[in-house]
C-alpha cells in the first residue's frame, strides 16, 4: 500500500515543508519588512557580475505561499489520480522540479536568475504535458507549447540584453532604482519594457501566442491546473507586477498592455463558449482570465490583477481539479456532451465545482466577485471603452460557466459509463480548494452594493437562460475549431517559412554550399599532387632545400625586431 | 694572444666551405670530408667559447659516425662500382 504511494507521499511531503517554510517567511516580511539573502556569486565578466539571491517581499512571499500551498493540494490529489500510472514516480520528479524551478523564478533578486527559473518552468511544462508519450498528439502539443513558449522567451532575452547595456546590471535594486533616474518615455526603458512584454505573453498565455495553452490540456489534469492554471502561466503577471517601476515609465506600453489584455480575455471567452472538450473550456477560461489580469496591469492596478491572480489560482486549480475528478469518474471521457446529470452521481465534485464555477464567474460573496471588481475598478479609471468591453466579457465568462455546469452535471446523463465518486484523497484537496475560493476574498472586501444586486441579478438571468438550453434539452452547439488561430498561423507564418527553406536548401544547400566543399576538396587533392614532386628521393635536392631553409630563417631571425 | 673574434670568424668560414662541398661536390667521400669539416667548424667555435670537455665527446662521436659512414660507401662502390652520391637514391626499396 506504502510502496504504491510512496512517490507521491515523498514528492508532497517536501512541498508541505516548503510552504510551512512559506508561512513563517511571509510572517516575517509582515512584520518586519522585506528582506534579502545572498547566496552565491554567479559570474563575473569584465565588470559585470551577476550573483544569486533570494529577495523576500510581500509580492515573492505571496507568490512564494501560492505555489508551494496550491502545489501541495494538487500534488495530494495526484497521488489518487495518478495512483495506476506506472510512471508515477517520473511524474512526481517532474512536478517536483516544477516546483522549485517556479520558486526560483519568483524568489531571484536579478532578472537572469529569474529567467533561469522561467526557462525551467517552460521545461517542466514541457515534459509534463507530453508525459504520456505514447500519444504522437500530445508530443506535438508538448512541442507546440515549448516553441510558442520560445518565441516569447526570445523578447525576454532581448530585454535582458537591453537591460544589460542601459544599466549594467540586472539586479533589481540597481535597476529599478537607476530606472527612476530616466525621463519618462525614454527610449531604453521603453524597449526594455515591449521586449519584456512579448516575453510575458509567451509565458502568460496573451494574443498572439496563446494558441499553446489550450493544447496543452494534453498533459495529465493535476498538471493543468498546477501549470497552466495557477502557477506558470502567471509567471508573465508577476513579471510585469515585478517591474511595474519600468512599466511606469512607459504609459504608451501600458496602453498597449491594456489593450492585449482585453482582446485576450474577449478572444478567449468567444472561444470557451463553443468548445465540447470540458478541459478547453477551462483552458480558455484560464486565456480570458489571464487577459483581465494582464489588462489590470496595463491600467496600472497591480493590486488588483494580483489579488485577482491568487483568487483565480485557487478557483481555477479547484475547476481544474473537479474536472479532473469527472473525467476520472466518467472513465477518461472528456467530452461535456456525453456526460450529464452527475450532480447525484457525484455529490462532493459537483459541490465544490459549483464554488469554483461562481467564483469564476464573479457571484458575490465568492472571491471571484472581489477581485474582477477590484480590476474592473482599476480599469474604469484609465479606459471606460477597456472596461465596457471587459463587463461583456463577464457576460460571457458566466454564459460559458453556466453551459459547462449545466452540460456536464445536470439532464440525464448521456453514455452508459459506471460513474463513481472520486477516493478521498483527491476530494478533501478539493473542499480545501473550494473553501479558499469562497473565502479568499475577505481579505480585500472592497465592494458596492450596486454591484453585488447588478451582478447577481444578472447572474441570475444566465443561468435561468442557459438553465433551459443546456440542462432541460440539450443544444448540441459545439464547434472546436471555431476561430482557431492555428489555421492563420499555418498560413501566415508556418507556409511561407518552409518555402523560403525549400528554395534556400535548394540554392544554399545544393548549389552554393555543395560547390564550395567540392572545390574546397579538389583545390587539397590537386596541392597535394604538386606538393609530392618535392619528395623525389634525391639527397642533393633535400640537402639544398635544409641550408635554403636554415637560411632563410637565420636571416629572418636577424633581421626581425626583436 | 689571438683574440676569440678571430676563432668565431674562422669557424664561420670553414663552415661554409664545408656547407659548399656537401652541396656542389657529387662524390660521396668528398661530401663526407665536407660534413667532417662542418662538424670540425662548430668544435672550433665551441672550444674557443666553453670548457672542452665536451668538445672531446663530439670528436668521439664524430669519429664512430665516421667509421660507419665510410663502411656504407665502401660497401656502395662494391656494389655499384662508383662512389657518386646519385647512387645512394637507388639504396630505396
Amino acid at each position: 500500500m506504502i510502496k504504491k504511494y510512496w512517490s507521491g507521499i515523498a514528492a508532497s511531503l517536501v512541498v508541505f515543508c516548503l510552504f510551512l517554510v512559506s508561512i513563517s517567511v511571509f510572517l516575517r516580511v509582515y512584520q518586519t519588512g522585506p528582506f534579502e539573502i545572498y547566496l552565491f556569486n554567479w559570474f563575473s565578466v569584465g565588470d559585470f557580475s551577476v550573483s544569486w539571491g533570494l529577495l523576500f517581499d510581500t509580492l515573492s512571499a505571496l507568490m512564494f505561499m501560492m505555489v508551494t500551498g496550491v502545489g501541495f493540494l494538487i500534488h495530494i490529489y495526484s497521488i489518487g489520480y495518478m495512483h495506476d500510472d506506472p510512471n508515477r514516480g517520473r511524474f512526481f520528479w517532474y512536478l517536483n522540479l516544477f516546483i522549485f524551478f517556479m520558486l526560483t523564478l519568483v524568489l531571484s533578486n536579478n532578472f537572469l536568475s529569474m529567467f533561469v527559473g522561467w526557462e525551467g518552468v517552460g521545461l517542466c511544462s514541457y515534459l509534463l504535458i507530453g508525459f504520456w508519450s505514447s500519444n504522437k498528439d500530445y508530443l506535438i502539443a508538448a512541442k507546440k507549447a515549448f516553441v510558442m513558449n520560445r518565441i516569447g522567451d526570445l523578447g525576454f532575452i532581448l530585454g535582458l540584453l537591453v537591460m544589460i547595456l542601459t544599466f549594467g546590471s540586472v539586479q533589481f535594486g540597481i535597476v529599478f532604482s537607476q530606472a527612476g533616474l530616466l525621463p519618462i518615455g525614454h527610449i531604453s526603458v521603453v524597449l526594455i519594457a515591449i521586449l519584456l512584454f512579448v516575453g510575458a505573453t509567451g509565458k502568460s498565455a496573451q494574443l498572439p501566442l496563446f494558441t499553446w495553452l489550450p493544447d496543452a490540456m494534453a498533459g495529465p489534469t493535476p498538471v493543468s491546473a498546477l501549470i497552466h492554471a495557477a502557477t506558470m502561466v502567471t509567471a508573465g503577471i508577476y513579471m510585469i507586477a515585478r517591474s511595474h517601476a519600468i512599466y511606469a515609465l512607459a504609459p504608451d506600453v501600458l496602453t498597449v498592455v491594456l489593450w492585449v489584455g482585453v482582446a485576450t480575455a474577449v478572444v478567449g471567452a468567444i472561444i470557451a463558449l463553443r468548445q465540447s472538450d470540458i478541459k478547453k473550456v477551462l483552458a480558455y477560461s484560464t486565456v480570458s482570465q489571464l487577459g483581465f489580469m494582464v489588462a489590470a496591469l496595463g491600467a496600472g492596478g497591480t493590486h488588483a490583477a494580483l489579488f485577482h491572480m491568487v483568487t483565480h489560482a485557487f478557483f481555477k486549480a479547484l475547476l481544474f481539479l473537479a474536472a479532473g475528478s469527472v473525467i476520472h469518474g466518467m472513465g477518461g471521457e472528456q467530452n461535456m456532451y456525453k456526460m450529464g446529470g452527475l450532480r447525484k452521481l457525484q455529490p462532493i465534485t459537483f459541490a465544490v465545482f459549483l464554488v469554483g464555477a461562481l467564483a469564476l464567474s464573479g457571484c458575490p460573496p465568492f472571491s471571484g466577485f472581489f477581485s474582477k471588481d477590484a480590476i474592473l475598478l482599476a480599469i474604469y479609471q484609465v479606459s471606460p471603452w477597456a472596461f465596457g468591453v471587459l463587463i461583456g466579457v463577464s457576460v460571457l465568462t458566466a454564459i460559458y460557466v453556466a453551459r459547462l455546469v449545466f452540460l456536464v452535471f445536470f439532464g440525464p446523463l448521456r453514455s452508459d459509463v459506471h460513474v463513481h465518486e472520486s477516493p478521498l484523497i483527491m476530494t478533501i484537496p478539493l473542499v480545501f480548494l473550494a473553501v479558499l475560493a469562497a473565502t479568499a476574498g475577505i481579505y480585500h472586501p472592497e465592494f458596492e452594493w450596486v454591484m453585488v444586486i447588478i451582478t447577481v441579478s444578472a447572474l441570475a438571468m444566465i443561468w435561468w437562460v442557459t438553465y433551459s438550453r443546456y440542462a432541460v434539452q440539450v443544444k448540441d452547439d459545439r464547434s472546436d475549431g471555431f476561430m482557431s488561430l492555428d489555421v492563420v498561423y499555418s498560413a501566415v507564418i508556418v507556409r511561407p517559412i518552409l518555402v523560403i527553406a525549400r528554395g534556400l536548401s535548394t540554392v544554399m544547400d545544393q548549389i552554393v554550399l555543395d560547390t564550395a566543399a567540392k572545390e574546397l576538396g579538389q583545390t587539397v587533392v590537386q596541392s597535394g599532387e604538386s606538393l609530392r614532386r618535392m619528395q623525389s628521393g634525391s639527397i642533393g635536392f633535400y640537402l639544398w632545400m635544409i641550408t635554403a631553409s636554415v637560411a632563410v630563417i637565420l636571416i629572418g631571425l636577424s633581421i626581425w625586431p626583436f | 694572444m689571438i683574440p676569440t673574434y678571430s676563432y668565431l670568424v674562422l669557424g664561420c668560414i670553414l663552415f661554409s666551405i664545408g656547407t659548399l662541398g656537401v652541396l656542389i661536390r657529387r662524390n660521396v667521400v668528398i661530401v663526407l670530408m665536407c660534413i667532417e669539416l662542418m662538424l670540425n667548424a662548430v668544435n672550433l667555435i665551441l672550444v674557443s667559447v666553453c670548457e672542452p670537455v665536451f668538445v672531446f665527446f663530439i670528436m668521439m662521436v664524430a669519429a664512430v659516425e665516421v667509421s660507419v659512414g665510410l663502411a656504407l660507401i665502401a660497401r656502395v662502390y662494391r656494389k655499384f662500382g662508383t662512389t657518386d652520391i646519385s647512387t645512394f637514391g637507388q639504396l630505396k626499396g
